[in-house]
């Protein structure tokens, strides 16, 4: 009955139950939200949204995985950037060279699908999209081992002094990144290297790493966010995840409990390194030249602003943080993508606001939230609107103020809700029948407390 | 390993904060199955002691727990052996539910039927907690607070419990609930490290005491000779 010896299974599952839980399904799973993004959304999108759909799927891991540090365990991390980056160019670099040395030709047409440019005349499972997945998983076991090097301070640092330590292992890694030798685009020049000029890896330098293929597409994106996104639930809600939430609340309690405070705060930053390297390297493969500021602190700062806009803590709030924000900066470029696709944003917000009537038709209290997803589209189009006719009567490009929009909006959501979004709370406990008010019981304080909680969804 | 008279025994230990010495040369011992109780003022190192037995800050002298020394231990190893901390201000984790509260306690262990009698034990001893197994921990009264942390210590099965201040902030019959409390965890067999301001009390539920002044041990015997030495009710007492 109760939850607590529900955490610690009555028997060990054998294998094969393990396997079909913590493998199978969410494997299945995957594939399953990397079909339909493919599949059903990517044409609904067109050429332009489909790109944009890539790098919210990679705004998506990179929340995901710093939430893991930042929000879990509690430790400000703002080096986030540095595991993305060793990921990123470790993932380019095992498929640009690899290709180029075995096929003498690194363009993704040959060898894969490049599905975000031409969804016509391409095929998925190509040799080189195999390449990028070795990369990506080289570029997640790399970018572990740097989590578990910077991991290490952690445990005499906390708050601001770890936050510098974190900021400078950035640096370090833009810094050595702009120390690299210039890309080499012939096979044969490469093969004629010695090993002593490849101490120093030709990854471009300060001009940066070109000509990656592109195989990132929406499929290969979307499936590891799904596969990000599940491996974080999962790490929440198990013995670690306790043990890191126990660390950010109260360490010398969490020690008196019996938690090794050492070993579950450099394993934090590991499984967010990892995650983070994966990220990297799909974002190598999605049509952008990789340059040391990669690693930079802009990049850091963004990740920071998904998790805490989102709620340290909540894995998704700050995915859907990620999401809004990365669509936010395509859509405040100007109102014409906007009002183009008004029939679709009005859709959008047509279902979404059926789905919330037929919530609070069966009783469940995530109506109220729902109702709230479905006011965002019809904001944005209004938003359009109002900029259209803006610029129209002054001449003023409100576009060009979008960072400052941008920057409003989040002082705004941060003065309305100071913990972020959602707090410690999942999207998904917002769900679920309605409660019955209680009568108040004594002492009267801390049940109201309790009554308040599911609609507000603060934690103090 | 022979079970020791002494659940605990300190001998000469001292703890430097930087060139401050906050303790020096304290010796007593913990019998097994009893309450002992440390008195002493404000900075007299009452929770610097407890953290010295826990490992928790870095001592000289023996520290011997349980018949071996603690010597090399950390804190959360030292829990895997049957010491447990319940540290000063309650130190609850806030945002988690009280039900993830408990489960902390039991942290180390996965015996699952014998974790799940310690929590009935925990339910029958406060039953409050049970009513309140959902809520966010943040959002119990200071006295279910207190509950919460003493029962997921319980948790851990502690042979020897480290309570420090349980009526920090408590209103005068709470305190004595939480009093008849510790002595009923007594009873079954928890021996208990009590560090109290409330002399008074701590006296009566104690069954030996040590009073502590500038770092060191001024007096220790049985507490109900403690409780009538006119020092000790001229210092601490007030009468």
């Amino acid at each position: 009955m109760s939850a607590l010896t529900d955490l610690i299974p009555a028997h060990r599952p054998s294998l094969a139950q393990s396997l079909f839980a913590g493998v199978v399904v969410p494997s299945l799973c995957a594939i399953g939200v990397g079909t339909l993004m493919q599949f059903g959304v990517g044409p609904v999108l067109g050429d332009y949204w489909t790109s944009v759909g890539v790098q919210v799927g990679i705004a998506v891991m990179l929340a995901v995985s710093l939430n893991i540090v930042n929000g879990f365990t509690g430790q400000f991390s703002i080096g986030h950037a540095g595991f993305f980056a060793i990921g990123a160019y470790i993932g380019a670099g095992v498929s640009y060279y690899g290709a180029l040395l075995i096929w003498n030709d690194a363009s993704a047409m040959a060898h894969g699908a490049p599905l975000v440019w031409n969804n016509s005349k391409s095929w998925l499972f190509g040799a080189g999209e195999w390449l990028m997945i070795g990369g990506a998983i080289l570029g997640a076991c790399v970018a572990a081992a740097f989590g578990y090097i910077v991991g290490l301070p952690s445990l005499r640092l906390r708050g601001d002094y770890l936050a510098i330590v974190t900021l400078g292992f950035g640096e370090i890694v833009r810094v050595l990144l702009q120390q690299t030798r210039p890309q080499v685009f012939d096979g044969a020049e490469l093969r004629e290297m010695s090993a002593g000029e490849l101490v120093i890896p030709p990854l471009g330098g300060a001009t940066g790493f070109s000509s990656i293929p592109k195989y990132a597409n929406l499929w290969w994106v979307w499936l590891f966010v799904a596969v990000v996104v599940f491996f974080a639930y999962r790490v929440k809600v198990s013995s670690t995840g306790r043990a890191l939430l126990s660390i950010r609340e109260d360490e010398i309690a969490a020690r008196a409990m019996g938690v090794n405070i050492t070993k579950y705060k450099v394993r934090a930053f590991v499984l967010a390194a990892a995650l983070a390297g994966i990220a990297g390297a799909l974002y190598a493969h999605s049509g952008n030249v990789l340059q040391p500021r990669d690693a930079g602190f802009q990049r850091s700062f963004d990740c920071i602003i998904f998790v805490v806009l989102g709620g340290l803590g909540s894995i998704s709030g700050a995915a859907l943080a990620a999401v809004a924000l990365s669509i936010m900066t395509e859509a405040l470029r100007g109102p014409e993508p906007i009002l183009e696709n008004w029939i679709a944003l009005l859709i959008l917000t047509a279902v979404i606001s059926i789905v919330a009537a037929i919530l609070r038709a069966v009783g469940n209290r995530g109506w109220r939230i729902t109702l709230l997803m479905a006011v965002t589209p019809l904001s944005i189009l209004l938003l359009g609107l109002a900029s259209k006719f803006f610029t129209d009567a002054t001449g003023i490009n409100l576009a060009d103020y979008r960072m400052v929009v941008y920057a409003l909006l989040l002082i705004v959501v941060m003065l309305v809700r100071p913990n972020g979004l959602f707090g410690l709370t999942e999207i998904w406990e917002y769900f679920g029948p309605e409660r019955a008010k209680k009568p108040p019981t004594t002492p009267p304080t801390a049940s109201q407390a309790a009554a308040a909680a599911p609609t507000e969804g603060s934690r103090p | 390993m022979p079970e020791a008279a002494n659940i605990l025994e300190l001998r000469d230990i001292s703890v430097k904060y930087g060139a401050i010495r906050a303790i020096n040369n304290v010796s007593f011992s913990v019998k097994r199955g009893e309450i002992l109780t440390l008195i002493g003022c404000n900075g007299a190192g009452k929770t610097t002691t407890l953290r010295a037995i826990s490992s928790m800050v870095r001592v000289s002298g023996d520290v011997t727990f349980n018949g071996s020394s603690t010597a090399g231990e950390r804190p959360e190893t030292l829990v895997r052996r049957g010491l447990c901390h319940c540290p000063e201000g309650r130190g609850i984790f806030a945002n988690m539910s009280v039900e993830e509260n408990l489960s902390l306690g039991a942290f180390t262990r996965n015996d699952r039927d014998a974790i799940e009698s310690d929590r009935q034990r925990v339910f029958t001893l406060f039953p409050r907690i049970k009513e309140r197994l959902k809520q966010n921990a943040g959002t119990l009264s200071g006295g279910e607070q207190q509950m919460l942390a003493i029962g997921r210590a319980l948790l851990s099965r502690p042979q020897l419990l480290l309570l420090d201040e349980p009526s920090l902030g408590l209103a005068p019959q709470l305190v004595q609930t939480i009093f008849r409390i510790i002595r009923e965890i007594n009873q079954q067999g928890v021996s208990i490290l009590l560090v109290e301001q409330n002399a008074h009390m701590a006296l009566q539920v104690a069954h030996t005491a040590v009073v502590l002044e500038t770092g060191g041990v001024a007096m220790q015997g049985p507490a109900s000779d403690l409780a009538r030495s006119d020092a000790v009710r001229k210092a601490y007492l007030g009468h």
